[in-house]
């Protein structure tokens, strides 16, 4: 027993990467969904051992390999990304049993097993990228999560074509994100002369301020930035979401640019760290006006959508708009507004996108207009939604208003109560957004006349047991809170020897 | 019985229930509800009950002290009598919504701390604005829509101002606030808007007559009431609260005798009833704030009588124009007897209930010193008896018959409004049994000689002006004399000042509007052209695009450097 718990990182990331080949043998769709729920929930269960072990400020350190760090590759795991992995892991254990019927609905047969298999690949890339400890191995973990993701996206072609030129687009966009990311990554490599973040960490005190340390801090962020869609580099997102099948938008949009938000927490914490010359301009300078108009921008664009997916994409940005608001504040309390919101924001824009993906699998089509009248049709999905959309809004007793409520915290506790009235004032569009499709689900008679069309209990299950959490850790804040607080404290504490 | 358990949440989960009863069983249920919660409530000891911690703040759930449990008892009664109004409806949502918004606001009452107070706040708004949906029309709709963006808003309001008050004073608990700094003045604008103070009221004459029959009535009770206990409760002795009530009171009372609307007219002198307790509020001494409570108390009683009645017209009849209606009086005896009793109690006549609470506002006014205050007081009680105690039932049941001939209101309509008016003269005959609820010991007699007497002139010069005015009308008339006269003093006289004074205000207010609502469409139009479907923010961009703004953010951040 004590032999598998101690390999127990590494099962976590290598149980998928391995399982994904399988698919591609096993042929038939069934078979390999059947192998990839498995294996998800198996990484779940072990992502609860490894965030339990941790939730004392513990960490675990483990040397792929028997190769000792610092120049063997190091699985590093501590509160940070105990919750990040417990946030992939259990997104993907709850969006497979859903995947089912949705991806049978939207994927032709001969593709099944592929698509499972790419799943796989991006689910053991995204948990690489959290739980590594390598600043390269991370660049492999994205590339490998990255590519996949591209060809889930081109599959939702066989609906609508425009997927594949989403796809290219977010190929060529996330590469040069990628390409940045790796030079910076070279370029302290140059420096120091270690790729372990840790080792890094250390050695980038001893080097100084070298301009070759800020240019790679530049790329490094920069790159990262993209890959989390940060404002004004975005543009590749809202394609992405629309036009991938709904499954894939379900799991991207509540793990992937949550992956990326953790790489650069990372950097910039825990290997820049704050007594680094740049972080705090670029905190207060670049992030926080940024994140502001992400704020406003993206929810204000949600409003006026027609496409209901393109419209929570929308609403993404924005929200990825307030992550990066926690983080521009600097402090303990700023920090874990982010990382709460991180988690809570799984929990909705998972419920979110699979009410979608019911309406979906049923209507074939998620514009405003189909969505008439179909608080009679399909009702507990349509509920589902609402709590979604509340939560999203930040109503108290959902995760949103535990999201909101520390974001408030740490502005005031920085003294910028103008930035703490933003915050209110976008949540307001979100009303907005919401309500649109409220009003048009329960005020609008639909057309055809009021023929049921509820989703099947395989995604209804998901969708509600999401939207449970949302109202389960809306109302109870203790878990989530006290890890995220933990975690925050450990980022702004810097490298523990 | 257990103990400590909150009252309000026996009627709000008990609510959630509801759907799953029908027929009689579910009459049993609702009404048995709130009659459940008024004794677990008379069986709690004072104090606080359900305290739990919060991010690091104390949370009381349940604080029963004297203020909080007249309004809580009052609260439960209004329900109570609410439900039995609305026994005839079968419609799960009112039912349901009418239960949770009746258990919210008590909630609201126990709160003993401001977040859980928020929490009920946002509630009674969510779940009151099903009540004028109910109505199922486009104009309950649209109104509606219009409530609950102005009742959310000021829950938003609230949060913002107890949050800011958390962080500096490091206290939640909804004591004694005062008007001192920026939190508390949000705060007190947010329990404002919910007292319709004035520029803050039209969500209350805009929505509550588009409500359903029986939505106004329950509507009535709760929601102006407690935003007045939250008044009592934060801002006691707060001075600005006088004039802003003095002005409340007086206003509507020009509104309301030109409408035609009869639950209009009502919602006017719900308005103007309002600004009486928050004068008391404002005056802030023991006398004062007995009044107050005791006037909500008896306030809540008389006005949902009289929207009972109202709304039996309108159940009837379909419609409570005053200028459709007439004559009722003989098709409907009983509603026009109720309807009377709930007009003489809020003209403050003697033996009924808002003689003996309007008298503790007006003398604790007086002994404060505030005499062009009671002077206004005064004006707006002789308004009262005008559009209320006389308008109200004189167009509805006298003046000119209709022709209309309907069937007598529905024998639960008449069993509530029965009770209702029954506490209506209960409590204008024996005072006593309310004064020892009130949250000071009360040393009061309103029946004294003098206090009968200068009330009795007060209405009697009112009637003897109203008389005066249809003599002189009465000259010229034909045969039909005194509905002819009446309608000159109303329809004439009246509006020729009003009229005046109010076309004023219309123009200078819809020119205003107009402006406001141009800027507002060129406003949005912009914000479409940038962010629309196919603006700036939404285009697909090519590549190159991004590329660009990759370059441009390195750059950026390798600039800060040197800045």
């Amino acid at each position: 027993m004590i032999f598998q718990f101690a390999q127990l990182p590494v099962l976590e990331v290598v149980l998928p990467l391995i399982a994904a080949p399988l698919c591609v043998l096993l042929r038939r769709g069934n078979w390999a969904w059947l192998l990839a729920m498995a294996v998800c929930w198996a990484s779940f269960i072990i992502a609860i051992i490894l965030l339990t072990s941790v939730d004392e400020g513990q960490i675990i350190s483990y040397a792929l390999g028997g190769w000792a760090p610092p120049l063997g590759i190091e699985y590093r795991i501590d509160a940070v990304n105990g919750l990040v992995l417990l946030i992939i892991s259990g997104i993907g254990a709850l969006v497979l049993p859903y995947a089912r019927t949705s991806v049978a609905e939207e994927i032709p047969e001969q593709h099944r097993s592929l698509f499972y298999t790419c799943f796989l690949l991006c689910f053991s890339g995204l948990l690489g990228v959290t739980i590594t400890g390598d600043a390269f191995n991370l660049f492999v973990f994205l590339e490998i999560s990255s590519l996949s993701t591209y060809i889930m996206v081109a599959m939702g072609a066989a609906r609508d074509r425009r997927a594949l030129s989403a796809s290219y687009t977010y190929l060529i966009m996330g590469t040069v994100g990628a390409t940045f990311f790796v030079i910076g990554v070279g370029l302290i490599y140059a420096v120091t002369g270690s790729l372990n973040m840790v080792d890094i960490a250390q050695r980038l005190e001893t080097v100084g301020d070298l301009r070759t340390v800020r240019v790679a801090y530049g790329f490094l962020v920069v790159g990262i930035g993209l890959k989390l869609a940060m404002f004004p580099m975005h543009l590749w997102l809202p394609n992405a979401y629309t036009y991938a099948p709904s499954v894939v938008t379900a799991f991207l949009a509540s793990t992937a640019t949550k992956v990326a938000v953790y790489a650069l927490l990372r950097f910039m914490f825990t290997v820049f760290g704050l007594s680094f010359s740049l972080t705090i301009e670029t905190l207060t300078f670049l992030f926080l006006p940024l994140a502001l108009i992400a704020m406003f921008a993206g929810s204000t664009v949600a409003i006026f959508q027609v496409n209901m997916k393109r419209m929570l994409a929308y609403s993404s940005v924005a929200q990825i708009g307030y992550m990066l608001l926690g983080v521009s504040f600097a402090n303990v309390t700023g920090l874990t507004a982010t990382l709460i919101h991180l988690f809570n924001h799984a929990l909705m824009k998972g419920a979110l996108f699979m009410a979608l993906g019911c309406v979906m699998l049923r209507l074939g089509d998620v514009s405003i207009k189909s969505m008439r009248g179909l608080g009679k049709r399909m009702p507990w999905t349509m509920a589902a939604f609402v709590a979604g959309g509340l939560s999203l809004i930040g109503v108290p007793l959902t995760v949103g208003f535990i999201s909101k409520w520390y974001l408030i915290e740490a502005a005031l506790e920085r003294g910028w109560w103008p930035v703490a009235i933003l915050v209110v004032a976008s949540s307001l569009l979100a009303v907005i957004y919401v309500w649109r499709v409220v009003e048009v689900a329960y005020f609008r008679e639909p057309e055809g006349g009021p023929r049921r069309c509820e989703a099947p209990l395989s995604m209804l299950v998901p969708l509600w047991t999401l939207v449970a959490a949302n109202l389960y850790f809306g109302i109870d804040a203790e878990f989530t809170a006290s890890v995220a607080q933990l975690a925050a404290s450990e980022l702004l504490a810097g490298v523990m020897p | 019985m257990i103990a400590s358990l909150n009252p309000a949440l026996i009627v709000i989960v008990g609510a959630l229930f509801v759907p799953l009863l029908k027929g009689r069983l579910r009459d049993v249920y609702i009404v048995a509800l709130p009659i459940l919660a008024a004794l677990q409530l008379i069986g709690l000891d004072h104090g606080n009950y359900g305290q739990i911690e919060l991010f690091d703040y104390q949370l009381v759930l349940l604080r029963v002290d004297r203020l909080s449990f007249i309004f809580g008892l009052i609260f439960l009664l209004a329900t109570l009598l609410g439900m039995v109004f609305a026994l005839h409806v079968k419609d799960t949502v009112q039912h349901v919504a009418g239960l949770i918004y009746a258990g919210a606001g008590t909630g609201a009452v126990f709160a003993g701390d401001m977040i859980s107070l928020f929490v009920y706040w946002e509630l009674t708004a969510i779940t009151s604005v099903f009540l004028i949906w109910a109505s199922r029309t486009e104009r309950a709709y649209r109104a509606g829509l219009r409530y609950l963006v102005i009742q959310v808003g000021s829950g938003v309001l609230l949060l913002a101002g107890v949050i800011m008050y958390a962080q500096k004073t490091g206290s939640i608990a909804f004591d004694h606030l005062g008007l001192v700094d920026l939190p508390t003045a949000m705060i007190f604008i947010a329990i404002g808007i919910k007292c319709a103070f004035p520029l803050l009221h039209n969500w209350l004459q805009d929505a509550y007559p588009e409500a359903t029959v029986t939505g106004t009535v329950i509507l009535s009770a709760f929601t102006t009431k407690l935003a007045v206990y939250a008044l009592a409760r934060a801002y006691a002795g707060t001075e600005i609260l006088i004039y802003i009530g003095a002005v409340m009171t007086a206003f509507p009372v020009f509104f309301a005798v030109i409408e035609n609307d009869l639950r209009r007219v009502l919602a006017y002198s719900l308005n103007n009833q309002l600004g009486f307790m928050v004068v008391g509020v404002g005056v802030g001494s023991e006398l004062a704030l007995n009044g107050t409570v005791a006037h909500a108390f008896c306030h809540i009683l008389y006005k949902a009588l009289l929207f009972m009645s109202m709304g039996a017209v309108l159940f009837r009849c379909g419609t409570v124009k005053a200028s459709e209606l007439g004559g009722l009086y003989k098709s409907m005896p009983w509603t026009a007897g109720f309807c009377i009793v709930g007009a003489a109690s809020i003209s403050a006549f003697p033996l009924f209930s808002g003689f003996i609470s309007k008298a503790l506002i007006l003398t604790g006014t007086a002994e404060a010193g505030y005499w062009g205050v009671w002077l206004v007081l005064v004006f707006a009680s002789a308004g009262v008896l005008e559009h209320s105690g006389i308008k109200i039932p004189y167009f509805a049941f006298f003046a000119h018959d209709s022709g209309r001939r309907v069937k007598e209101a529905p024998m639960n309509m008449l069993i509530a409004m029965g009770i209702t008016a029954f506490l209506c003269i209960a409590i204008g005959v024996v005072p006593g049994a309310l004064y020892s609820l009130l949250p000071f010991a009360v040393d009061y007699q309103p029946y004294t000689v003098s206090h009968v007497v200068s009330q009795l002139q007060l209405l009697f010069f009112a009637m003897l002006a109203f008389a005066i005015l249809v003599k002189k009308g009465l000259y010229p008339a034909e045969i039909d004399s005194t509905v002819l006269n009446t309608d000159w003093v109303y329809r004439k006289a009246m509006p020729w000042l009003i009229g005046k004074i109010a076309w004023g205000i219309g123009t200078a207010r819809s020119q205003i509007l107009d402006r406001v609502q141009r800027r507002l469409e060129h406003f949005v139009a912009s914000v479409f052209k940038i962010h629309g479907p196919v603006g700036v923010m939404a285009r697909t961009w090519p590549t190159g695009s991004t590329v660009l703004w990759v370059a441009v953010l390195l750059g950026l951040t390798l600039i800060l450097y040197y800045i």
